[in-house]
């Protein structure tokens, strides 16, 4: 393989505007799973199987709709919601009756929900790759220093703190989110001043499985949407809540950020072996913090 | 079940298992004595990691990297180095000690969570090497028809070498654990804090542990090539690891043989279901969700309960501990 390093100004600023741009579907994918492990404790493996059902929910949308821009605006709207929807089903006929039992076998559970899901996406959508397009006001490219970049992206990178802002509004300033993370702190005691746990801990997974969903509507035009998707994501996912700090929705944004940059500037450097570069930095993470760079509510 | 080894009463039903295993090739047509090869050395990788998992207490998440560590070194040694191949047999578990020391000596500073999640991305390095390193490793495509020794090219044969070998590391492993050393980290387990407090090195016996298990599972690996003559990247990817260790909370984790029913389990439903339909694993997890429900200790901690034998007296102890951590 040729590696000729012609590294230009031009190719890193797009390099690292694609890294951001992936970095913030992380962020929105990871910032629901983080919020599931603050509340519930529960790592949840099914999140990367809701993420893709998002993916081929918001191509099932946009396709009934004609494929055009409408198409796509609601599917980033409806997906989300179909995901939450089985999100709270699941949780409701099952896991809820679970949460007395030790952790590993709570992750066997959303494990053997991910084996479900992930046929049940095989059974209803087949194995075809498929791809949908973007709507027109955010197809081409615009020029930033230089290097073109697609508008799309521009977009993502709006978005992202747009979803952070919210997120961190909802925690901290309304009475849902102040007592979802009041819960993940002594779930005793906020049963004890007479709050249902049980319907808390459900809002938080259908909440926590709404992002999942969002962030594969949001993935869907960039890249092709196909079964196995979910084993990527999952993996990356746990990996950057767990170097941003379990639970914490700001260290989902730093594990993102490091995740998504570190895989864009590997590509540029050395295409072979860029799938290493956020493994490695994930290694020096944990080793030079092994509880996480921001504080964890474990 | 437990004093089996000394009492010869209870030394029975082993010795008339075995006998049976050594019998089936000559009434069982091919394809089920190739299926029972596979469901040992899955069996003997699901043992290797619940050494750590079920009496150690660790998050070893990412098992399968040794296991593909093993098969891998066998199958370079053989094909580039052109080593004798009792050499080759007895380098490869060896690598993937080595291996499990290097990643355990950082992952043992961890604990719980963290300790997984380091143990993923180191493994994951192991796997990108496998994955992307083309001129080494052939990356994605793997290697194929490693030559081995003509006496065990056919599957008969190579059914009775893996069930050799599966049945010397099966004696090693429960004197292991039977052993001080065994005791110990199944009370590092079920209280590091206290086992700290009263003198033991707790890091030192997990990564001696780890050492031990990952051997294991190189063996596992070498066992592998035997019978399928091909390595391929997928051997050392998470998901292998995962599924690894639904094996040992399937078949029941604090139980010695319960990962080889679980193995038994996992490796006949994608055979025997994967022939009548394609969604095998949607029945898996119908399967599992269903045992969640009805068999919290696993298949054999069941059994082992119901019929009172072989109940493990840290079981009520050690389900406490995992519930904190």
């Amino acid at each position: 393989m040729e590696t000729v390093f012609s590294v230009t100004t031009a190719a890193v600023v797009s390099q690292f505007f694609v890294g951001l741009s992936r970095a913030m579907i992380l962020f929105i994918v990871t910032a629901g799973l983080s919020f599931v492990l603050g509340v519930l404790r529960v790592p949840n493996i099914a999140h990367g199987s809701l993420y893709m059902i998002g993916a081929f929910c918001a191509f099932s949308v946009a396709k009934l709709f004609g494929g055009g821009s409408t198409g796509f605006w609601l599917g980033l709207i409806l997906s989300p919601l179909i995901v939450a929807l089985i999100s709270l089903i699941a949780e409701r006929a099952l896991f809820c009756h679970l949460y007395q039992r030790e952790h590993l076998m709570l992750l066997l559970f959303t494990f053997a929900l991910s084996l479900i899901l992930g046929d049940l996406v095989k059974l209803v959508w087949g194995a075809e790759y498929r791809s949908i397009m973007a709507p027109k006001t955010l197809q081409g490219f615009v020029s930033v220093w230089g290097s073109s970049f697609p508008r799309y992206n521009l977009f993502l990178l709006i978005l992202g703190p747009l979803v952070a802002i919210g997120l961190w509004f909802f925690t901290n300033k309304t009475k849902l989110g102040k007592i979802a993370r009041a819960a993940a702190v002594d779930r005793e005691m906020v049963g004890a001043v007479g709050i249902n746990v049980s319907w808390v801990f459900a809002f938080a997974f259908v909440f926590g499985c709404f992002f999942a969903g969002l962030g594969g509507a949001l993935v869907a035009p960039t890249g092709t949407i196909a079964l196995g998707m979910d084993h990527h994501l999952i993996i990356e996912a746990f990996l950057i809540v767990t170097i941003g700090g379990l639970g914490n929705m700001w260290g989902a944004m730093v594990g993102s950020l490091i995740f998504g940059l570190t895989q864009a500037f590997g590509v540029l450097f050395w295409p072979q072996f860029a799938i290493v570069f956020p493994y490695t930095a994930v290694v020096i993470v944990l080793i030079w913090r092994p509880r996480g760079i921001l504080k964890s509510v474990w | 079940m437990q004093n089996s080894a000394l009492n010869v009463k209870g030394l029975w039903p082993s010795l008339l298992t075995l006998v049976l295993l050594i019998l089936f090739p000559i009434i069982l047509p091919q394809f089920y004595v190739y299926i029972l090869a596979v469901i040992f050395v899955t069996a003997l990788l699901a043992m290797s990691l619940n050494l750590l998992v079920g009496f150690g207490g660790l998050f070893q998440f990412h098992h399968a990297a040794f296991y593909g560590v093993g098969a891998y070194t066998f199958a370079l040694t053989v094909t580039k180095a052109g080593w004798p191949i009792w050499l080759c047999f007895l380098v490869s578990p060896f690598a993937a000690a080595l291996a499990g020391f290097l990643i355990g000596w950082f992952c043992v500073r961890l604990t719980s969570l963290y300790f997984g999640m380091l143990q993923i991305s180191l493994g994951s390095l192991l796997w990108a090497i496998a994955f992307r390193w083309y001129s080494l490793t052939k990356g994605d495509d793997g290697i194929h028809s490693i030559p081995i020794p003509g006496f065990i090219t056919s599957k008969t044969s190579a059914y009775y070498f893996i069930l050799f070998f599966f049945v010397i590391c099966l004696v090693v492993m429960y004197r292991i654990y039977k052993s001080p050393f065994g005791v110990t980290l199944q009370a590092i387990r079920d209280n590091p804090a206290r086992c700290s407090a009263v003198g033991i090195n707790v890091r030192r016996h997990q990564l001696t542990a780890i050492v031990i298990a990952t051997f294991f599972a190189g063996v596992a690996g070498v066992l592998f090539v035997i019978l399928e003559q091909s390595v391929f990247p997928d051997l050392l990817f998470w998901v292998l690891s995962l599924e690894i260790f639904i094996m040992c909370l399937l078949g029941g984790w604090f139980t010695f043989t319960g990962p080889i029913l679980g193995a038994a389990i996992t490796v006949s439903l994608r055979t025997f279901v994967g022939i009548y339909t394609e969604y095998w694993t949607l029945i898996l997890g119908v399967i599992l969700i269903l045992l969640i429900f009805f068999l919290p200790e696993g298949v054999m901690g069941f059994f082992a309960q119901k019929f009172g034998r072989g109940r493990n007296k840290s079981t009520a102890p050690a389900r406490e501990q995992h519930a904190e951590s």
